[in-house]
């Protein structure tokens, strides 16, 4: 009993600890924004050519993410597989936690973020950012709503269909956030109608390994042990996604190299682009893809640890993929005479040049800190561990 | 006696409102330009590049100094007209030409824009309302001119009649504050080869619309159909 009690004091003053230090990233992410007000965006690594930077690798990363997670909730309550319902509401919080991640660095990072309620304001149309603070702030209500259904007892009649409206929205969500910039069509990386739909297939993958870890931690600090078949049947999806979206992948940059104006482009990106080929094919295939794919489908890679690195490693790639699409995709010249080699004092015809500062990671690493207190405090206080029955394939 | 009131109440209440508004709905119209998109106006420019001579930085000193530009060159800096030097690499001719916002008649900025901050005026001048703009950057993302530029630092003196703002997007005005007195933009007054050609191109009798008719001009990026403002003579 004793020893127990102790273990218990520990895991406390560890939870605690955790929140300390959460806590203090956000301070530090909220100083780097001082800053920024201050001095300006001259003190990130962003510039006229490189216009977004660190910040929206996290934030789209995070928006993405919030959207794919809520898969597990979805084959739950749309498609009524019970082991996926038992998770539902841990998928909901993941959700919303990564949501208020990623849209408080995407409103810090503005240059003017106290302006940025104007888009709900002086709302226009046709300008799918606008589209999106609709798209965010109504899947932070209903999203509340279905958690609010499936914990409350007396609310679970309405599960069901705010489940639905849930799994519709989050579509729309992402085929928003995709949408950013397959409207760009000036530019070579953008302007493609298959973004969309690739980020949708891309936030599966995402949303799922964040599941996976977190499901993972919250197991070991719980002293719980996940059965095995249910493991298995998750890790499994988790493979099925990544393939999903390396598909998606292969088939946009397929599509680029096939039309001869993005040639270069393409030969930018994959062969002689410095650091974006590299950490396309270290970062993304190799430890976005390949190696999270081993782990889940080679034969005698049934351990936990497998499961958490696979989920680590598509983690990882997806960052290095964001990192390579969002600023790999700017630092490729505008093309304003194709055919013609040009030059000019504003970057014209030159591969733009960015390094991060470390006020943009402290910005996206606030965004991370923001998405683990909400999480952790949540799990805390509420009762969001999944509750299996004894697991029966359905 | 009560309707009388009433009606009284309901009068004064409307001419009260009538008087509140008025003034702003005209300001608004003054903001806008006068008329419709088949305006009368549509202010644009033809470039004559085989005038733009090598070396000559004149339209962009002059607007630099007209719009209170620091003129540097950082990638952060603000270059609301830069030159172009392009060779034909298959046949090796060179030539140049001054590159800034093209005034498109359909505005990929404006589409994008959240607020609303990216417009354009009746009269074709696209322009950003600075107390409107968050600082997104998308228009940055969508022009396909890369005519815009990002305010990264504080500014300090500054042309009153241009005002700027940190943390906001900006680009070429036309220089819209000479424009609605009459004025030529600056550029196009610097230019020691009056290369530059501004006026209306909806007035048949203009001399740009007459030269439009005249010679050979193109859109940049004709294929993205924009309709842009600004026009090339000699590409």
């Amino acid at each position: 009993m004793s020893t127990s009690f102790a273990l218990q004091h520990k895991k406390n003053r560890l939870y605690y600890a955790l929140l300390a230090g959460a806590g203090l990233v956000v301070l530090l992410a909220l100083y780097a924004v001082d800053l920024m007000e201050e001095k300006g965006h001259i003190i990130t690594g962003m510039n006229n050519q490189i216009v977004w930077g660190m910040p929206h690798v996290f934030a789209i990363f995070l928006i993405v993410a919030a959207s794919g997670v809520l898969n597990v909730a979805s084959i739950g309550s749309v498609f009524g597989k019970a082991i996926y319902k038992a998770r539902a509401p841990l998928a909901g919080l993941l959700s919303i936690a990564m949501l208020a991640g990623g849209l408080a660095v995407l409103m810090l990072d503005l240059g003017r973020p106290e302006r940025f309620m104007l888009p709900a304001l002086d709302f226009n149309v046709t300008s799918v950012f606008a589209w999106n603070t609709i798209l965010y702030s109504g899947m932070f209500g209903l999203v509340i709503a279905y958690l609010w259904s499936m914990m409350e007892k007396r609310m679970n009649v309405y599960s069901k269909p705010l489940g639905v409206a849930v799994f519709a929205w989050r579509f729309i969500l992402t085929t928003g956030t995709g949408l950013i910039f397959a409207f760009l069509t000036a530019r070579q990386a953008y302007g493609s109608a298959i973004l969309p739909p690739m980020f949708v297939v891309m936030s599966f993958a995402w949303g799922m390994a964040v599941f996976h870890i977190v499901q993972m931690v919250i197991y070991a600090w719980n002293d719980k042990e996940l059965e095995p078949e249910i493991l298995e049947r998750k890790k499994r999806l988790l493979g099925i996604f990544i393939l999903g979206s390396l598909y998606m992948v292969v088939v946009y940059h397929m599509t680029n190299l096939y039309f001869a104006h993005r040639m270069s482009f393409e030969r930018f990106i994959l062969l002689d682009g410095g650091v974006y080929p590299a950490l396309f094919w270290w970062g993304y295939v190799l430890i976005g893809n390949v190696l999270p794919l081993a782990l889940i489908f080679m034969p005698g890679m049934k351990t936990k640890k497998s499961a958490m690195m696979a989920s680590l490693a598509v983690v990882l790639g997806g960052f290095a993929f964001l990192y390579v699409f969002i600023i790999g995709g700017q630092a490729f010249p505008l093309e304003l005479f194709p055919g013609y080699q040009v030059s000019s004092t504003f970057g014209d015809g030159q591969i733009g040049s960015y390094t991060p500062s470390i006020y943009e990671i402290l910005l996206g690493f606030g965004g991370l800190a923001i998405a683990f207190i909400i999480t952790t405090v949540s799990v805390h206080v509420l009762n969001f561990m999944p509750h299996d029955k004894s697991y029966i394939a359905d | 006696m009560k309707d009388v009131q009433r009606r009284n109440f309901l009068k004064t209440s409307v001419g009260l409102a009538a008087v509140t508004i008025a003034p702003g709905m005209l300001l608004f119209k003054v903001a806008h330009g006068e008329s419709d998109d088949n305006s009368k106006v549509r202010w644009g420019m033809l470039i004559d590049t085989s005038g733009c001579t090598n070396g000559c930085r004149e339209c962009i000193d002059a607007c630099n100094k007209e719009n209170g530009l620091s003129g540097g060159l950082a990638p952060t800096d603000s270059q609301w007209i830069r030159k172009i030097e392009i060779k034909d690499v298959s046949t090796g001719h060179e030539f140049g030409l001054p590159m800034m916002c093209q005034h498109c008649a359909e505005p990929p900025c404006v589409d994008v824009c959240p607020t609303g901050a990216s417009f354009k005026r009746h009269d074709g001048i696209v322009l950003v309302d600075k107390h409107r703009c968050i600082g997104c950057r998308y228009c940055m993302m969508a022009c396909p001119y890369k005519a815009r530029s990002f305010v990264h630092e504080p500014l300090h003196n500054q042309n009153p009649d241009v005002p700027r703002g940190k943390g906001t997007v900006e680009s070429c005005t036309m220089c819209v504050h000479r424009v609605d007195e009459g004025k030529q933009p600056a550029c196009a007054e610097a230019c020691p080869n009056k290369s530059i050609l501004f006026g209306n191109l909806h007035d048949p009798n203009s001399e740009i619309a007459k030269k439009i008719r005249a010679v050979a001009s193109t859109q940049v990026r004709a294929d993205l159909n924009l309709n842009t403002g600004v026009r090339y003579q000699g590409i």
